[in-house]
């Protein structure tokens, strides 16, 4: 393999893993406070095609971010008003917030289809992009690449090292000890769901805005499921995460890899490389059903009613 | 602040005035009032259902009260939060425990206090060391609270309030989980912290515990403040005389009896823990006998639960040659089988396992005693009706009918329920956890006269308890399990508390180790 | 305004909050088509009432009912033993795909067996692709959220290799389609108005059987333990891993017989597109009806009116036809929300009004 298909490769990996990190990387958060929202490729749809449009309409790409991360997150409030407040089956509201994103991005989409727009620029690092291999690989992305990384440097720093962090695990292990000594709960919950949809609507973002860039229906392909399996995979860790996404990433474009290698295979049986990658590595990881358990967070998925604490 | 927390000599610390809290359907706190003096040790008595929990709470900030007054240091205050609560300088030790596995303890010990708080503090794991010096609470404010025993982590939620200069203390039932030794470290603790002006309010029903360490004593029944008493005047008897009325038919003590030919046998069960912070099962060794009654006494979490998994068969895991109902060998064998070998079940939890809450009656009957009402997988739901009306009457469990929600009965009459359900299969062996926990009066009496007469028709029970007093009153042979080891066997009538007791903690563990 | 849990849940909020969700969703609809400066009388008349105008019209609702009953039937039994499977979609492409194969196999081969063989092909293929996820979930331990899914999206791209590999028809001009299948492989009309076909009668049956099944047999009451109470099903010494089995299998079953019904019904081929996406509505067919396979049968019929008027919509009003997949999720979000109803109870007080 010569050194120039390397680089290539290298360099779509991590463009590729970088919405799934953007995604997982609010999924983990929202899953530590002990919600689990499958709602997540509902939510990028949406991020996706606000953002897209609202570059369409503004020509500006930063309101195309921000219109992203405000549709998430309102996308989640309604999730979270919905398990959080009413205490509906978190699986079926995540299922439900998925088929409506779904529908609704197809909808209000539908007149922007086809339509293109100037995407992000690449922000070369000085001196480290001259780096033979990597430099080219690493060094030479658009400023959501290099977002998503600090973002997990940051927010392993806030779980592992503040107060935050160390009340966000006590919500997610305990609810209830949680609000006996006098944390708020519900706050803690709404916020971590919050966050998660805000993520989640930037890594749709980043489909529209920076990986296509343009519309079109579906345009995740399944990307919100993958980054719900990539939180499992990585244990609820975000140094995991990161490691798990880039590698994902490297899944999805093993069809462009194989192809440069000159091998004839099927484009729609290479497509089903990143779903069965998942698959499998669900498989090695679940397998170790002791550990699972130890690591997730011990109230995941299960609703909590302050009422019903008398 | 400084201010009102000099008392004077006759401010009381904490006074409760008319206290009342209604819930739909009952009525928790009935003009409930009390007061405590700095320093003293006050005992709230009463049954389940008494009251108890609801008045700690309202004091803890949890629960608002319909009506009445609190007057903290003389001044009244409305509580409005724990957080509040411990603010003011009140601290309290759940019954279940409100601590975090997977955190620290000094991590679960800042989760608790306020940024100004820890401030004020500085070295919280230093502070968490003098203390524990201090009171010989022997807590390492390093290790993962999962890692701690029951005990130990008491002691971690002790020094939760410690650490936040408490000037009162609530323990709720603080010595159920506990082997009588650590009790008597509890009480050394609740001494040191009264004579440096702690109050403690310190709920029980275990009416020994308090003639022994309380100066007062408030008796709540059905809400109300029924009568006050000074512990160390009265006998345990005539507290328990104000507790339940004097109408509360007491258990007498009961025959005992010899079983016959061994119908369980454990032969060296050894298990790993399948949860996490779960315990194995370290080579257990036992022959239940046909008509007897095998207690097995010991501290939640010490094995009890994983013992039950293991013979009833939903830990899953197949057991080679280790397990023996009747002569067959069971542990192959899935739970459906060993039901259908003659071996039933009443667990621990009533709602979630031993009854599926949004099902009715009837189909909860069906639960378990399926076969004489399944024809080539056709239900006769008909029959299985009238059954389950005949069972409500044999033991009258109080209910709107055999349509009823498992989870419209009250707590009682789910057990009768389920006890009977058990018991009319006609076992050869009865498995039962904790059959009268958070049961009145009343229907202990009547599930202890049923598991006798199973016992006399030649039934082996198997009975699993955390009240030693009821192991006592029913077992005609005891043992203990310390961290999923089995103690020896021994007659009743040839042990004592303090024998049984020394095992819960684990003693005859050294001794087996040393002769294996 | 105050809420409090009610003691025993309501029995006429359970049936009462799917008609509450559909109103909340239509009023829901009607702002949206004014804001798109469309009549919202008059789209909901295309979308509700224009389906069932005429035979051909109602002919053609119950063709797309077929698959969503079946699939919702499925789905409604592996729900009530707690299985989250959201592999329906992906199971009705299997169905579809080996149905075709067996279909295309048999071309040349004129006999009523040849009809079995294709449905008991799509039917056995569904189970398969059911099959899979419930090893791994019950040897491995994994998701099945997440494993049905995945089986999803490679069910829908080996029908596509499928279709363009070897399944396409050799005189099709290069276009990515199968060849026809003969008369001998296609499910016979029950009508003459319409395109009706054998497999709307077997999502009848299907419902009818799944009802008999959950509440006159054993095996349905043990679903029923498994689902609303999992360690209470394991205290009684059900076998939880037949219990799962069967009714993945069903649900995979019937889902296939979904797919394989619609090649050898109204399409009469295999193409790219087999499914606008039935799988997926299945599960808000399932919650709409209850997860009781009668309340399926309305909810389908709901849902294919939807679909039908979506299609209209798109001709008659220019409404894009996406409008009925923002449709669908609004009513399962309505749904939920409802439901708080049936454990609570909301009672208007003087207090409340003041502040």
């Amino acid at each position: 393999m010569d050194i120039e298909l390397l680089t290539q490769i290298l360099f779509a990996a991590i463009k590729t893993g970088t919405p799934l990190l953007l995604v997982a990387l609010g999924e983990v958060i929202c899953e530590k406070s002990g919600i689990l929202n499958l709602g997540q490729e509902g939510m990028m749809l949406m991020g996706a095609v606000v953002g897209f449009m609202a570059v369409v309409a503004t020509g500006s790409l930063g309101m195309g971010i921000l219109g992203a991360v405000l549709i998430g997150s309102l996308m989640s409030l309604l999730f979270g008003f919905l398990v959080i407040h009413i205490g509906a089956n978190q699986v079926a509201t995540g299922l439900a917030l998925t088929i409506f994103g779904t529908g609704l991005s197809a909808f209000i989409g539908s007149g922007v289809v086809g339509q293109t727009i100037q995407g992000f620029k690449q922000l070369p690092i000085p001196y480290l992009v001259d780096i033979p291999v990597i430099g080219p690989a690493l060094f030479n992305h658009d400023i959501l690449v290099y977002s998503a990384v600090l973002a997990c440097f940051i927010l392993a720093w806030i779980v592992n090292k503040t107060r935050i962090g160390l009340t966000l695990k006590a919500v997610g292990e305990n609810p209830h000890a949680a609000n006996a000594i006098g944390i708020k709960v519900l706050r803690v919950r709404y916020l971590a769901v919050m966050f998660g949809g805000a993520m989640a609507g930037l890594g749709g973002a980043y489909m529209s805005l920076v990986y296509t860039p343009m519309w079109v229906e579906n345009i995740t392909a399944g990307r919100g499921w993958i980054a719900l399996a990539l939180v499992v995979f990585a244990s609820w860790r975000i140094g995991n995460i990161a490691l798990g996404a880039y590698l994902f990433g490297m899944a999805s474009i093993l069809h462009l890899v194989l192809q440069g290698l000159g091998w004839s295979i099927s484009p729609n049986l290479l497509a089903m490389l990143p779903y069965v990658a998942t698959v499998v590595v669900m498989v090695i990881i679940s397998a170790d059903h002791f550990k699972e358990k130890l690591l997730a967070p011990r109230s995941l998925g299960k609703p909590f009613d302050p009422r019903q604490m008398a | 602040m400084s201010a009102t927390n000099t008392t004077t000599d006759n401010t009381p610390r904490l006074a409760l005035a008319n206290i009342t809290k209604q819930y739909p359907g009952c009525l928790a706190n009935d003009h409930i009032s009390l007061s405590l003096e700095p320093g003293e040790i006050h005992a709230l008595l009463g049954e389940n259902g008494a009251g108890k929990s609801t008045l700690v709470k309202t004091i803890y900030g949890i629960v608002a009260p319909d009506k009445g007054t609190i007057f903290w240091n003389g001044r009244p205050v409305e509580i409005r939060s724990p957080a509040h609560a411990r603010d003011l300088g009140i601290g309290m030790v759940f019954q279940h425990f409100s601590l975090f596995e997977t955190l620290t303890v000094k991590q679960n010990i800042e989760l608790c206090l306020t940024p100004a708080q820890l401030h004020e503090i500085g070295d919280l794991a230093k502070r968490i060391r003098e203390l524990s010096d201090h009171y010989q609470l022997n807590v390492d404010p390093e290790r993962y609270v999962h890692s701690l025993s029951i005990g130990e982590r008491q002691r971690v939620e002790i020094m939760r309030c410690l650490v936040q200069s408490v000037s009162l203390l609530i323990l709720d039932e603080p010595t159920s989980v506990l082997t009588p030794q650590e009790v008597e470290g509890l009480f050394r603790i609740m001494r040191t912290l009264s004579a440096e002006g702690c109050s403690i309010l310190f709920i029980s029903h275990k009416l020994n515990e308090v003639t022994e360490v309380c100066h007062h004593a408030t008796i709540l029944r059905g809400g109300k403040v029924i009568d006050t008493c000074v512990p160390s005047e009265e006998t345990p008897n005539s507290i328990a005389k104000m507790m339940v009325g004097d109408l509360a038919e007491q258990d007498a003590g009961y025959r005992k009896a010899q079983g016959t030919k061994p119908v369980l046998v454990s032969k060296g069960l050894s298990l790993s823990a399948k949860q996490p912070f779960g315990t194995s099962l370290k080579n257990i060794n036992f022959e239940l006998k046909a008509g007897e009654i095998l207690g097995i006494a010991g501290v939640a979490g010490n094995g009890q639960d994983e013992l039950m998994a293991a013979i009833s068969g939903e830990d899953g895991r197949p057991l080679a040659n280790v397990l023996f109902l009747d002569g067959t060998e069971i542990g192959r064998a899935n739970a459906g089988k060993r039901r259908r070998l003659g071996l039933t079940y009443v667990p621990e939890e009533r709602l979630g396992r031993g009854a599926v809450p949004e099902m009715s009656l009837t189909e909860n009957m069906l639960l378990t005693n399926h076969k004489p009402f399944v024809k080539h997988g056709w239900v006769n739901w008909q029959q299985a009706k009238s059954y389950t009306q005949g069972l409500i009457e044999r033991f009258r469990v109080k209910c709107h009918g055999d349509h009823s929600e498992a989870r419209s009965l009250s707590g009682g009459n789910l057990q009768k329920f389920i006890v009977g359900r058990e018991i009319e299969q006609e076992p050869k062996v009865l498995m039962c956890s904790h059959p009268t926990w958070g049961v009145d009066v009343g229907a202990a009496l009547a599930i202890h006269q049923a598991l006798l007469e199973l016992r006399d028709q030649g039934a082996a029970i198997l009975l699993i308890s955390e009240d030693i007093d009821e192991l006592f009153l029913l077992a005609d042979r005891m043992g203990a399990l310390c961290d999923g080891h089995l103690s020896p066997i021994v007659a009743t009538e040839s042990t004592s508390i303090e024998q049984i007791g020394e095992w819960m903690a684990g003693t005859f563990i050294d001794i087996e180790a040393a002769n294996p | 305004m105050e809420i409090q849990k009610r003691k025993e849940p309501s029995t006429l909020m359970t049936f009462l909050s799917p008609v509450m969700a559909i109103v909340l969703t239509l009023i829901f609809g009607s702002i949206l088509f004014l804001a798109l400066d469309k009549s919202p009388l008059q789209a909901l008349h295309v979308l509700l009432i224009q389906p069932l105008s005429d035979a051909y019209n109602i002919s053609e609702m119950l063709v797309k009912m077929g698959p969503l009953l079946l699939c919702a039937v499925g789905l409604s039994l592996c729900y009530r033993a707690n299985l989250w499977n959201i592999g329906a979609e992906g199971q009705l492409l299997a169905g579809a795909l080996g149905g075709s194969a067996m279909a295309l196999a048999l071309i040349e081969f004129d006999s009523p067996l040849a009809l079995v063989a294709t449905l008991v092909a799509g039917i056995l293929s569904g189970m398969v692709w059911a099959a899979i996820p419930t090893f791994l979930r019950l040897r491995f331990n994994s998701n099945l959220i997440l494993t049905t899914i995945m089986f999803n999206y490679i069910a829908l791209y080996l029908l596509v290799w499928a279709v363009h590999g070897p399944l396409r028809d050799p005189d099709g001009f290069g276009f990515p389609e199968s060849a026809l299948f003969s008369d001998a492989t296609t499910l016979p009309v029950l009508a003459d108005f319409g395109r009706v076909h054998l497999g709307v009668l077997f999502a009848f049956l299907a419902a009818i059987g799944a009802w008999i099944v959950l509440s006159k047999t054993h095996l349905g009451f043990q679903i029923r333990v498994l689902g609303a109470d999992e360690p209470a099903a394991r205290y009684a010494g059900f076998n939880s891993r037949r219990i799962s089995w069967f009714v993945m299998l069903v649900a995979g079953g019937l889902a296939g017989l979904a797919g394989v019904a619609e090649v050898a019904g109204p399409i009469g081929q295999l193409t790219p597109v087999v499914s606008p996406g039935y799988g997926y509505s299945a599960i808000i067919v399932a919650y709409l009806g209850r997860l009781h396979p009668m309340g399926a049968i309305i909810a389908a019929i709901f849902l294919a009116v939807l679909y039908m008027g979506g299609d209209l919509a798109q001709i008659e009003m220019g409404i894009p036809i996406a409008v009925v997949g923002m449709f669908q999720g609004t009513l399962l979000f309505f749904l939920l929300a409802c439901d708080f109803l049936i454990n609570h109870r909301i009672t208007f007080t003087k207090s409340s009004f003041k502040g």
